[in-house]
């Protein structure tokens, strides 16, 4: 029996004003599992993502959390839910200190003794934000500020994180620290859905994978058998 | 200079400054050398239960004992107060929630006007009953009262904010500001609510005749107006310590946390669970609150409320001790309404006094190769008239040289001088991810 389904999103069409961003995306994220959604510059990813936490309404299309539609709920409530999203362009809060940023994560715990645990999780995954602990978050260092905004985002103890292109501007060797934490994640039973441009390691560490295409859905399957298809070669992994 | 040696220079100035104050009750030098030692008091960092002692021994000490031969003591003292509880009200909305609001002062009118209505006569208006409502036990119940009053209007004229930002907030507060004065002016008819541009008075005040035995047990001459002016002073400056006290707790609250989250980034706040209707309503909110009891307090001790004393001008000056404070910063919105509030009804005042005396003695400025003799100064020379001109001087000179205000918010202080390193890349190649 495969994993309980988590997430579901049934031809989700969404409009930046004239713009249409999304033509009706339909995919499905289980739990335990990493889904990676590729794709060019302006494909949609974002717009994708945006639409599952609520920071932008459908205009048509639904939304299902564990079979109840979530499409029409306010950010707020969809993070009480149990989605987390780690905005693009991570999105920190330069002025506060790592330990406020990471308080805000779990704005919505109110039991300040599972705040702390789960802050000391966080600490344990990326020790460097213990040792920067009571540095203002915009003094960091973009690979920092990467571990941080992840941080901040597991702090909800979400079912699912939403991961808006985590490796843009790190430094390769960064890349590679940042796609084994992902995998470190997937092995305590994290459920995630990875939105990246460096589709070549996206494919190695997913199960699954869907390609996106103005705004369409153009591939989708397996990791691995995508990695194969010769298009997806050509398009995203430049050979 | 080094902490302990400020902390004793800081004690001998207030030892010195107090000592002056009680030899010269009316003098002008002793009294900023006090303000000035409340100053230091305020913006030192270290040392904080000898600060709290010196400040404690100023207010309740020196500035009473002085005031007792020159009650216009406890009038600026009481004012900077007032004025202190509303920039710290405003400095929630702007400074933490980052909303700006240009239409504060109706929620001072609109708590002096919860007490002056049924604290006068004018209630029975549009009413049956006996009013006023006396001063026992009422005007405490709507003091009280004022508070949710104003939370109440915050609320309200907050409701706009959750869909316009910046710029656009800004105007609309500035308008639904006016909106109260205006309403206040013009609800004389077809009911008398407000009694209309004539202003409600008079207004009752809370009893105090169990002041006066203490009072004359301490030697005083005790008339109801000195006692009055101790007992608005005291008042207000155990109001100011309970808003002083939530502030404090409020910054390090959740609440706080989420008003800063929704000013440094909005779509950031919203992917935390922040939801922003409920945050930036409760800061327009608790904002409005602590201005409302201070209006309400303010009615009592005026004896009159009318629609003048809530203009536009008011609520820019409010905002202006909030900027010149620094923004989101508590100790900075007390500094920046002592500093307002003294700049506008004692410095200039006195400067302009000062002047007129040079030119009715005739004093003659030598510098040598020159001379000025101050009989010729043009009667139009006087700086109280260039309040606001002398104000808008000292505005700008700040913001060239101290954009984040006198006493700028810890999270604040990272922009002076340092780019911004928000979106920075990384060169510097950190480790990432499990060690």
């Amino acid at each position: 029996m495969p994993p309980a389904l988590l997430l579901q999103l049934n031809q989700v069409q969404a409009c930046y004003g004239h713009i249409h961003a999304l033509k009706g995306v339909s995919l499905e994220v289980r739990a335990g599992e990493i889904v990676t959604l590729i794709g060019s510059n302006g494909a949609g990813k974002s717009t994708t993502l945006r639409c599952i936490s609520g920071l932008l309404a459908p205009r048509s299309g639904e939304i299902l959390w564990r079979g109840q539609a979530i499409h029409g709920l306010k950010p707020h409530e969809i993070v009480a839910r149990g989605i987390g999203h780690s905005p693009e362009g991570r999105r920190i809060f330069p002025q506060l200190t790592v330990e406020e940023n990471l308080d805000l994560g779990a704005y919505l715990e109110r039991d300040r003794a599972i705040v702390a645990q789960r802050k000391g999780e966080v600490f344990e995954l990326f020790p460097r934000l213990a040792e920067r602990r009571k540095q203002d978050g915009g003094t960091l260092s973009g690979g920092e500020q990467q571990m941080l905004a992840i941080g901040r985002a597991l702090m909800q103890n979400p079912a699912l994180l939403l991961l808006d292109e985590p490796t843009l501007g790190l430094a390769p060797v960064l890349v590679e620290a940042l796609f084994e934490t992902l995998q470190a994640l997937h092995r305590v039973g994290k459920t995630i859905l990875l939105v990246e441009q460096n589709a070549w390691h996206a494919l190695q560490i997913a199960q699954r994978a869907y390609v996106l295409q103005t705004g369409v859905i153009t591939h989708s399957g397996s990791a691995r058998d995508l990695a194969n298809l010769d298009e997806i070669k050509r398009a995203y992994l430049g050979e | 200079m080094k902490p302990r040696l400020s902390i004793i220079a800081l004690t001998i100035a207030a030892l010195a400054a107090g000592a002056a104050l009680l030899a010269w009750p009316r003098s002008t030098w002793p009294l900023l050398a006090v303000l000035g030692v409340l100053f230091g008091c305020l913006t030192l960092n270290h040392h904080k239960p000898l600060r709290f002692a010196i400040a404690l021994a100023l207010l309740l000490f020196f500035i009473p004992a002085a005031g007792t031969h020159n009650t216009f003591l406890f009038e600026l003292v009481t004012t900077m107060g007032i004025f202190a509880a509303m920039s710290l009200g405003l400095n929630i909305v702007v400074g933490m929630a980052g909303l700006l609001d240009l239409g504060y002062a109706a929620f001072f009118a609109i708590g002096a006007y919860t007490w002056a209505i049924f604290g006068s006569g004018q209630a029975s208006e549009f009413m049956s009953g006996s009013f006023p409502l006396p001063g026992w036990p009422f005007f405490y119940t709507f003091a009280a009262l004022a508070v949710i009053t104003g939370a109440l209007t915050g609320t309200l004229i907050g409701l706009p904010a959750l869909r316009l930002r910046g710029d656009y907030l800004a105007v609309v507060t500035l308008g639904l500001g006016e909106v109260v004065r205006v309403l206040a002016n013009n609800l004389d008819h077809p009911i008398n609510f407000t009694n209309g541009p004539q202003g409600i008075t008079p207004i009752e005040r809370p009893p105090i005749h169990w002041m006066l035995k203490p009072l004359e047990a301490l030697g005083l001459k005790a008339t109801p107006a000195l006692a009055y002016s101790i007992f608005f002073y005291l008042l207000v400056l155990a109001v100011i310590g309970i808003v002083v006290l939530v502030n404090v707790r409020l910054d390090r609250s959740r609440f706080g946390r989420a008003w800063v989250a929704i000013r440094e980034d909005e779509i950031a706040a919203r992917s935390m669970g922040i939801s922003l209707t409920h945050t930036k309503l409760q800061a327009f909110a608790t904002g409005a609150a602590f201005s409302g009891v201070m209006g309400a307090i303010f009615a009592a001790k005026q004896l009159f409320v009318s629609p003048e004393t809530f203009t536009l001008l008011q609520s820019i000056t409010i905002l202006a001790m909030v900027i010149l404070g620094g923004m989101g910063s508590i100790r900075g919105a007390l500094v920046g309404a002592m500093a307002v509030t003294l700049l506008n009804i004692e410095v200039l005042k006195s400067f302009s006094d000062f002047l007129i005396h040079l030119r009715q003695t005739g004093f003659v400025l030598n510098l040598g190769i020159a001379s000025y003799n101050f009989a010729n100064l043009s009667d139009q020379i006087e700086p109280a008239k260039y309040e606001r001109m002398i104000f808008g001087l000292i505005l700008v000179l700040m913001m060239i040289f101290r954009p984040s205000g006198l006493i700028p918010e810890r999270r604040h202080r990272l922009e002076l001088g340092e780019p911004k390193k928000g979106a920075c890349q990384d060169t510097n190649g950190g480790a990432c991810g499990p060690a």
